[in-house]
């Protein structure tokens, strides 16, 4: 049995859809959780999947967070379940407290949908083992509010104890998409099991319908650390 | 007593008619009824005798539902299907632009919901006042952030589109909508109300004050000159939020077969919906009013009955049926609330605590509205502006002065890098889109499994349509057909919502005669079905009119999507071909705009033969794969076009100067003659694209081959694609920030 990895739609979600595909590309079982049950049906890992859940009409995530499923997600994460969440599934990792930090608006204010160099900064994430550290990628990031805020303490942090995920690759071609601190796109919790990113892989993961298949990676790098995780426990 | 017909933009002779009808004065919340049926937007009442003749078209087998629904329907595969429609949404976008291009999107999306489609896509046609003007500066912004906000929201990709700027939209822009669908060929849903006791569901928002009046005192009536935000209560408000989870409740009530029929709640609200359903259902209905959950409770029934509050749906459901559909309803978080029933009376009664507000014929609402043969008169300056010919303009005739109106056109603000705007679309959501702008058409996957899929767009002008309104129609629908066509696809069916002045105007009105019967003819010639479309009349600032500007929207299939030929140069070394005739065509041309601020003259010539033959060597070069790229030629002529391909991928390219007949490289470069395309070509694929060419009678010119990191132009300029790439990506940017 490949492993099972759960989706978890909330009202509003957009990306549930292209992320459970991305799983099945991958080679794992897509699980579709529903927002409302606290149930997570014994998957190995939950994608919280980029949208606008509620609306956003609120503080983004704000609302997701106390969802029923949370519940279980965020004991579960407590306990080592892997979590990746995307986009608006990292406002909610940072809403729930799994996530240090916040995401705001976009300093431009415009919501912007670019083809995003990244720089992988961590490999050693059960999101990121398919990468090596430094490699420059290519993924989709559309958001409205996606410059990610910590106080100067937490960001030296994530820094020294190798917690920033991805960078933006800021070039002459590639502007500063959203002002974050640090350029950073992407952190993960001390273990390095739960990961939150703004930008979506699951938009990159076949040659025709995205800028690339850069993406694929996050979903393999889970597939393959699912049984190590599961015996940890 | 006398009642406020007038205000409510009725006529004497109209509201005389409905007393008439009913044989006594109407209550205030009939009359309000009727001031909304009969307007322009819901009624048609002018267009109505010359949109006829798109009923006329030969019909296509692949046609599963036509014009009178909310969106033509066209089987692309073994029992599956697409519906698309495109909508305007003007003159709510100039009084409040955000709000007003954001419920745009969400209306032609509801009309999508309403066929029984899964939304899948959408595109936007926008036109604005001069880049430079500054009301552009107040209306652009909001505009484009209503139509991502709405869209992004909703999880639906931008797929393509268009940006225009001509002084000619300055009191009046133009914000056209698309939407694509797609269902399973037996989950089409109807609008019409059947079975006498069946149960009338009100799905979605609140019903608020919000957009009383939109579709009469907004849609159909011109801007006085200082008449625009004070008419902003009328501008409705979008919450894409609730709209999606509509979309979610609505689909999974369709798939369980919970509902007989559906109608969205759009311009004109309850009153439209009530009546529509019940009079294509040749029924009656029972509806308690106090029923309606409201966001005011002070509201009267005049205002419940005609409040354009967005993100609702009608649904008929048998009373068996109802407490499911509820729980379907709950489950989403959709507010569903039944506010009526189907009877066998053949009268609408509305009933509002304890007493009859409205007992009607439905028909006499939905159907039995006005019809008008307004007069026509050819504008008297057309004959003028024809003999304005752009023969005697100044033209570049040194390298350097080619080189500079290259690079100036590149720059313009209808040329350059739409990245401004087309950047805060979401375009990668629901993963299935293969082609999205810049390229000539929006592509997406329908079917992992086989690669079936569609390709779609959306195009016009309203320069060409001035000069001539029949031969505008046809070029609008030519290039929307053509760039479908060059991206691989079949042209499969039209849609088309057509913006002019005042139906009152008897200029305005020829005007629109002639677009109708230009556009009715091209689609006979094509041989395509125009599946539904949209009117929308009364774009005029005091007495002047825009530009007439038919928007076409064209949609085709694609047995395989890998299959997709793209704009860009990919790799060095391909032969570069021009394929198709060029004239020295300059009438309505970006260059003459650009230069000289000239319009006059006649627009380039159609020829649909030539677009057909152009289209099948296109579609059979890349069902073989021969091609490594492919741009229609239009706005800017082969300069343009070959800006972009190199632009796309930053692969340059050198060409010849001398293009055969045309052989003033000017010509060549800057003619905006139709059917034409340009294409790279791999070596081993020309001989066999040679083959096509000659069967099919397509011109084909070898002008070059690809490479490099410029764009040289033989014997006349070499420009680095930095500098082009400059001039073309730096101008929205330096006027909106």
């Amino acid at each position: 049995m490949p492993g099972r990895i759960g989706v978890v739609t909330f009202p509003g979600s957009l990306d549930d859809r292209d992320a459970r595909r991305a799983v099945r590309r991958a080679g794992g079982t897509p699980v579709a959780l529903w927002h409302a049950e606290e149930d997570l049906h014994g998957v190995d890992a939950v994608i919280l999947p980029g949208g606008f859940s509620y609306g956003d009409y609120l503080r983004c995530g704000a609302i997701a967070r106390f969802a029923p499923i949370m519940r279980v997600v965020v004991d579960g994460a407590r306990d080592g379940l892997p979590v990746l969440g995307i986009c608006n599934g990292f406002q909610i990792l940072c809403e729930a407290h799994l996530l240090p930090g916040a995401l705001i608006r976009n300093v431009g204010r415009r919501f912007g949908c670019v083809d995003q160099p990244l720089i992988v900064g961590n490999a050693a994430t059960a999101w990121t083992s398919a990468y090596t550290s430094g490699q420059r990628i290519v993924v989709p990031l559309k958001n409205g509010e996606g410059c990610y805020l910590a106080d100067e303490r937490v960001l030296d942090e994530l820094e020294a104890t190798g917690r920033v995920v991805a960078r933006y690759a800021v070039d002459d071609e590639h502007p500063d998409p959203n002002g974050s601190a640090r350029a950073i796109a992407g952190v993960c919790n001390p273990d390095g099991t739960v990961v939150g990113l703004m930008p979506h892989p699951e938009h990159a993961v076949e040659a025709l319908t995205g800028p690339g298949q850069d993406g694929l990676g996050f979903f393999t790098s889970i597939l393959g650390a699912v049984p190590g995780v599961l015996a940890g426990r | 007593m006398i009642q406020p017909y007038a205000d409510l933009g009725l006529q004497r002779e109209e509201y005389d008619r409905i007393c008439a009808l009913l044989d006594r004065q109407p209550s205030d919340a009939e009359l309000a009824m009727y001031a909304v049926m009969w307007s322009e937007h819901c009624s048609y009442k002018s267009s109505k005798v010359h949109l006829r003749q798109f009923a006329d078209l030969p019909r296509s087998e692949a046609l599963l539902a036509g014009m009178g629904e909310n969106a033509g329907v066209v089987e692309v595969g073994p029992g599956l299907a697409v519906t698309f429609k495109v909508e305007s949404h003007n003159h709510p976008s100039y009084v409040e632009p955000y709000q007003g291009a954001a419920t745009g999107v969400g209306g032609i999306v509801r009309d999508i919901l309403a066929m029984g489609a899964r939304p899948v896509a959408v595109l936007d046609s926008l036109r604005f006042g001069a880049a430079d003007a500054p009301d552009t500066r107040r209306v652009l912004p909001g505009v484009v952030a209503g139509v991502g906000g709405y869209g992004n929201c909703l999880g639906l990709p931008n797929i393509g589109g268009e940006v225009v700027f001509d002084p000619t939209y300055a009191g009046n822009p133009l914000v056209n909508a698309l939407c694509l669908g797609v269902l399973p060929s037996e989950r089409l849903q109807l609008s019409s109300a059947s079975g006498v006791g069946n149960q009338v569901l009100l799905l979605g928002s609140l019903t608020g004050r919000d957009g009383i009046g939109g579709v009469s005192v907004l849609a159909s009536a011109t801007f006085e000159e200082s008449g625009g935000p004070s008419k902003r209560p009328s501008v409705q408000v979008g919450d894409p939020f609730t709209e999606k989870i509509v979309i979610e409740c609505c689909l999974e009530l369709f798939d369980r077969g919970l509902v007989s029929g559906i109608q969205d709640l759009g311009g004109a609200g309850l009153a439209c919906g009530l009546s529509e359903t019940a009079a294509k259902g040749g029924v009656g209905m029972r509806i308690d009013l106090a029923a309606v959950p409201l966001r005011e409770a002070s509201m009267v029934p005049l205002e419940i009955l005609t409040s354009e509050s967005q993100e609702r749906m009608l649904a008929i459901v048998a009373p068996q049926d109802v407490a499911a559909a509820l729980a379907v309803a709950e489950r989403w978080g959709v507010l569903a609330t039944v506010i009526g029933q189907v009877t066998e009376t053949g009268r609408l009664v509305v009933d509002w605590r304890g007493e009859v507000v409205v007992d009607v014929p439905p028909g006499s609402l939905a159907d039995d509205g006005p019809v008008y043969s307004r007069p026509m008169c050819r504008p008297a300056d057309l004959d003028a502006l024809a003999a304005a010919v752009p023969a005697g303009l100044p033209r570049p005739v040194t390298g350097e002065e080619l080189r500079a109106t290259l690079v100036r056109l590149v720059g313009s603000p209808n040329l350059c890098s739409r990245r401004w705007v087309t950047d805060q679309y979401d375009r990668y959501v629901l993963g299935d889109t293969v082609l999205a702008q810049p390229e000539d058409a929006g592509v997406v996957r329908l079917d992992e499994k086989t690669g079936l899929g569609v390709a779609l767009a959306l195009d016009g002008n309203g320069r060409y349509t001035r000069l001539d309104p029949y031969a505008g129609a046809q070029l609008a629908l030519a290039e929307a057909y053509r760039n479908v066509a060059v991206v691989g696809a079949r042209p499969l069916a039209v849609t088309n919502c057509l913006n002019v002045g005042s139906p009152e105007d008897p200029a305005v009105m020829w005007q629109f005669a002639e677009i109708t019967r230009g556009l009715a003819d091209g689609c006979r010639a094509l041989g395509l079905p125009v599946t539904g479309g949209n009117v929308s009349f009364y774009n005029s600032t005091g007495a002047v009119p825009i530009n007439p500007t038919p928007v076409v929207g064209v949609l085709g299939v694609m047995a395989d999507v890998a299959r997709r030929t793209p704009i860009g140069f990919r790799h060095p070394g391909e032969a570069v071909y021009l394929l198709g005739r060029t004239e020295e065509e300059f009438g309505g041309s970006e260059w003459a705009w650009v230069v000289h601020q000239h319009l006059g003259g006649r627009p380039p010539r159609v020829d649909f033969g030539a677009e057909q033959r152009l289209a099948g060597v296109c579609a059979q070069a890349a069902d073989e794969g021969l091609l490594g790229a492919a741009h229609d030629l239009s706005d800017g002529g082969l300069a343009q076009a070959l800006v972009e391909c190199c632009l796309r991928y930053g692969v340059g390219a050198e060409v010849e100067p001398d293009l055969g007949p045309a052989a003033d490289p000017f010509v060549a470069l800057f003619a905006e003659s139709a059917a034409r395309a340009v294409v790279a070509v791999p070596p081993p694929a020309e001989e066999r694209l040679h083959v096509l060419c000659t069967e099919q009678g397509v011109p084909a010119l070898r002008i070059g081959r690809t490479g490099g990191d410029h764009l040289i132009v033989s014997g006349v300029c070499t420009v680095p694609l930095a500098d082009l790439r400059a001039a073309h990506a730096g101008t929205l940017p330096a006027l909106f920030g």
